[in-house]
C-alpha cells in the first residue's frame, strides 16, 4: 500500500469524525468545505479536520482512496459518508443524525 | 462547458436519465438526474454514476463547482 494511501488509512480511522476540507475549521477556504463545517458545529459535534490544501499528494490521494473526486469528504468511523451536496440533504432529511446515532457519536438535537 | 454537454453526457452514460442542468453565473452549475438505474443505489453511488459520465470530459475545478441532486422516478 502507497504510503500516502496508508497515512489516509490511519487518519480516517484516527477519530470517529474526520473532515477532507480546503482550509481549517476555523477558516474553510471552499464555499463546500464550509457548509459541512458549519452542519458538524450546528449538530455540536467533535470533528477531526484534515487542510488538503497543505499537500498535492494528499488532495489527490483523497480522491482516490474513496474514488470521490471532489473536496470536502466526510468519514465517520472510518467510512466515507459523502461530500457536501450529500451531507446537506442527508443532514436535512435527518439520515445524518440516525447515522450518527448508529455509530453512537453524540450530538445536539434540534431543540 | 455549457448546461445541455452536461445533460447529453449524462443521459449517455445513463440510459432513461431525465436531466436537468442549470447555471446562473456561468460557473457554479446544478445537475438533477432522474433515473430508474438508481434503483437500489445509495445517493454516494448514484452520484458515482453521474461523475463517472462526466469525468474524463470536464475538468476538476468544473466538476467541483457541480451540485448535483439524484433520485429514482417516483
Amino acid at each position: 500500500m502507497s504510503d500516502i494511501k496508508a497515512a489516509i488509512e490511519k487518519q480516517v480511522k484516527s477519530s470517529p469524525v474526520v473532515l477532507f476540507m480546503k482550509g481549517s475549521a476555523d477558516f474553510p477556504q471552499c464555499g463546500f468545505s464550509g457548509q459541512v463545517v458549519q452542519i458538524l458545529n450546528y449538530l455540536e459535534l467533535e470533528f477531526e479536520t484534515a487542510n488538503v490544501l497543505e499537500s498535492e499528494e494528499l488532495r489527490q490521494g483523497i480522491k482516490d482512496y474513496s474514488n470521490w473526486p471532489t473536496i470536502p469528504q466526510l468519514y465517520i468511523n472510518g467510512e466515507f459518508v459523502g461530500g457536501a451536496d450529500i451531507i446537506r440533504e442527508m443532514f436535512q432529511a435527518g439520515e445524518l443524525q440516525d447515522l450518527l446515532t448508529r455509530n453512537g457519536i453524540r450530538f445536539k438535537a434540534a431543540s | 462547458m455549457d448546461t445541455a454537454e452536461i445533460e447529453r453526457l449524462i443521459r449517455e452514460a445513463i440510459p432513461g436519465a431525465s436531466v436537468l442542468a442549470q447555471t446562473d453565473d456561468g460557473h457554479h452549475y446544478t445537475a438533477t438526474v432522474v433515473a430508474a438505474a438508481f434503483e437500489g443505489k445509495t445517493r454516494i453511488q448514484q452520484h458515482q454514476m453521474v461523475y463517472a459520465a462526466l469525468k474524463d470530459k470536464i475538468g476538476g475545478d468544473e466538476l467541483h463547482a457541480l451540485a448535483l441532486q439524484t433520485s429514482t422516478p417516483q
